[in-house]
């Protein structure tokens, strides 16, 4: 039972991270679909940063760099899909897709030619962090307490508090909203786009290293994150691209996915001898029940996808 | 020139070199700094592929084994540039390939079907996937893309599990068609001896090109091919002309299932790979398709060499230096592709603009020259 509380909240702040990510980028109005992209690209970053620091290192200073070293190659990561959705023009959907073909391609080939460099037999994409995973957990009678888990609440409350209580937030939604309007106020709408997308990037990247770093100590870069970054912005649809609803959200979806990796740790569960596929499956099911029946009144930012055209009306 | 430049089909043409030419060079970019000597040799043995082989009997085998797995990748770069024609996304075409290669296996290990069943169980499983995706988007709004890649997994899941049906316990691949499933075994049509005797090449190579015209005359040539457009050019403007717009969007999403789900067979039945039942990450076959039809430039011809094309440099990734480099350079490269895709649109904007300059010129120069004509009138 404490297994599962712990993974459901785990798995819900890898999605409340990313979906965050999603939500950012969505109000400001550009759709990133390369969520799952930044996230390999967060996860390889972070778990590089992980394999460098020297033994010494102390528990929080390996936290702090692993979790900086995410955020920005996210971040950096994301410039790929603002140059070119907000100057090219490009078709947002195509773009987030090929980013997140290059984010697995990408991370492979770095993390094999590192391997393959420090030891020529070594031609695999994995990196381990056993010891230095520990730094991110306490154990507390058997609850492995996480700091993401602090660092996700206080990025939801942050977000909640930047989105609906300053000019930089409203703004920002006004951009996604009715870009031209925005714009005929005096709001640099590329400007406020370049925002959303580079903090959709720096959440992407964060959420990455906490799902390589959920219930496993290495990581083989040739996986991606199956789907997660998709998953997320079925969070982000459920949670009506509201943070206080997108946590609710993330907690739901993060329950069945928890599901599938301690159901043989419940005796009635296993006996119904149900195969793990099942299990697997579930929350992409489930995801696609709740899209069904909450997508037709969705309240998307409106602008979200339309390349923004001075010219136009 | 100028006209050449100006006809769409030529610049698409440009804009596709210019994204190969992108994706190769920051490919090469990445070698050199992995390690730069050896970085040539290696982009070069990328791009050969077979010719990598020096003797010609060998080229021929090689030919045929990136010619086999091109049928399949074309058929799913059809599927996905069908419904991108109606202004779907259909992303889901990787999903519709598994459901696919699970249903074929499923019929010719399992039920000892005879080929031509086999490839139309196939297409139907595709198609059901494709209609769940298209359901979901006509009757509930619900994201195209979101839907199909959670069907994707979902498919994954599924036919991992239906398949562990179909193998030896101590092994973690399907049986081979060859031992369980003779009758499903595409015929080759005599095409193996062209290619050096690789029994794989086979009648999929012709079927998918077949496939590929009939796509085009159903996009090009029927009221169906128009009316779909039309749905995917404006939603409401079509359903104000009394299109059944629902339904067209379920029928494309189907079609472009089926076109993924005989991929699916085209790929398994050639008996060329056994599925693996623990594999934990969705097939390429379907992304590779969204590169190969984004850069035949959406047109189904196009997708014919632009599938060759992409298989042919996936297929070069191993015969990189493996001591040194890594065979995902050409997926890494095949995705910067598709990246630079992105901004065909741009290109071609730039293209007919400064043609458009050019023209612009051009007009005021005579409009000049008979004014001074007029005048010259004036002075006699």
């Amino acid at each position: 039972m404490v297994l599962l509380i712990q993974y459901t909240l785990l798995f819900a702040c890898i999605l409340s991270l990313v979906a965050l990510g999603g939500c950012f980028s969505e109000h400001s109005g550009v759709i990133n679909l390369g969520l799952e992209g930044i996230m390999v690209m967060g996860a390889m970053g972070g778990a590089l940063m992980m394999k460098y620091l020297p033994d010494g290192t102390s528990a929080v200073m390996i936290v702090l760099a692993t979790i900086l070293a995410s955020i920005i190659l996210g971040a950096i990561y994301s410039l790929l899909l603002g140059v070119a959705a907000i100057h090219f023009k490009a078709d947002q959907t195509l773009v987030g897709t090929a980013m997140n073909m290059l984010g697995v391609a990408m991370a492979t080939v770095i993390v094999k030619s590192i391997n393959t460099i420090s030891n020529p037999d070594d031609h695999s994409s994995i990196v381990q962090y056993i010891s230095e995973k520990k730094a991110f957990v306490i154990n507390i009678n058997g609850f492995e307490f996480s700091w993401f888990m602090v660092l996700t609440l206080l990025i939801v409350i942050a977000s909640y508090i930047v989105l609906y209580k300053t000019k930089f937030g409203l703004r920002l939604m006004a951009c996604g909203e009715h870009p031209q309007a925005a714009d005929s106020v005096g709001i640099n709408v590329y400007k406020m786009r370049w925002a959303g997308v580079l903090i959709s990037g720096a959440l992407g990247g964060l959420g990455g290293i906490c799902y390589i770093t959920t219930g496993v100590s290495e990581w083989k870069f040739e996986y991606g994150v199956a789907g997660f970054g998709f998953l997320s912005l079925a969070v982000m649809i459920f949670g009506k691209w509201k943070p206080q609803n997108i946590v609710l959200a993330a907690l739901l979806f993060g329950f069945f996915r928890a599901l599938s990796n301690v159901y043989f740790g419940f005796d009635f569960l296993k006996n119904l001898n149900i195969p793990s596929g099942i299990y697997n499956m579930l929350p992409y099911v489930i995801s696609l029940i709740v899209l069904a029946f909450t997508s037709k009144r969705s309240r998307a930012p409106k602008a979200e996808g339309i390349p923004y055209d001075k010219g136009t009306r | 020139m100028k006209k050449i430049l100006k006809s769409s089909g030529a610049q698409s043409f440009i804009a596709s070199l210019a994204c190969i030419f992108g994706g190769l060079l920051v490919g090469f970019l990445v070698l050199l700094a992995i390690e730069p000597t050896g970085a040539f040799q290696a982009i070069l043995n990328v791009v050969k592929n077979f010719f990598y082989y020096s003797r010609t009997e060998m080229q021929l085998k090689y030919l045929g084994n990136t010619l086999v797995k091109s049928a399949p990748l074309l058929m799913c770069s059809l599927s996905i540039l069908f419904s991108y024609k109606v202004g779907l996304f259909n992303i889901g075409a990787a999903g519709q390939y598994v459901m696919g290669s699970c249903a074929c296996l499923y019929a010719a290990l399992v039920l000892d079907w005879h080929w031509t069943a086999c490839i139309l169980f196939a297409a139907v499983a595709g198609a059901l996937f494709g209609v769940i995706t298209g359901l979901l988007k006509a009757y509930a709004n619900v994201n195209e893309v979101i839907s199909g890649i959670m069907l994707n997994w979902i498919g994954l899941y599924f036919t991992n599990m239906v398949l562990a049906n179909a193998k030896d316990a101590a092994s973690a691949y399907t049986y081979t068609l060859k031992a369980e499933g003779k009758a499903a075994i595409l015929p080759s049509l005599g095409l193996n001896a062209i290619f050096g005797n690789n029994q794989y090449v086979g009648i999929a190579i012709p079927l998918s090109i077949i496939f590929a015209v009939l796509v085009w005359l159903i996009l090009e040539k029927t009221k169906l091919g128009y009316e779909l457009k039309a749905t995917g050019f404006n939603r409401n403007a079509a359903k104000y002309c009394g299109m059944a717009e629902k339904r067209n969007i379920i029928l494309s999403l189907a079609i472009s299932g089926a076109l993924a789900g005989m991929a699916g067979s085209f790929m398994y039945q050639t008996d060329m790979e056994q599925w693996q039942v623990t594999i934990a990450s969705v097939p390429g076959m379907g992304f590779n398709g969204i590169a190969a039809a984004f850069l035949g430039g959406l047109s189904p011809i196009g997708a014919i060499f632009a599938s060759f094309f992409i298989q042919h440099i996936t297929d070069g990734g191993s015969n990189v230096d493996l001591s040194i480099y890594c065979s995902q350079i050409s997926d890494l490269i095949s995705s910067l592709i598709i990246y630079l895709c992105g901004f065909v649109g741009f290109l071609k904007y730039a293209m007919n603009s400064s043609n458009a300059g050019a023209e612009g010129k051009k007009t005021t120069e005579k409009e000049d020259s008979v004014k001074k004509d007029d005048k010259k009138g004036e002075n006699k």
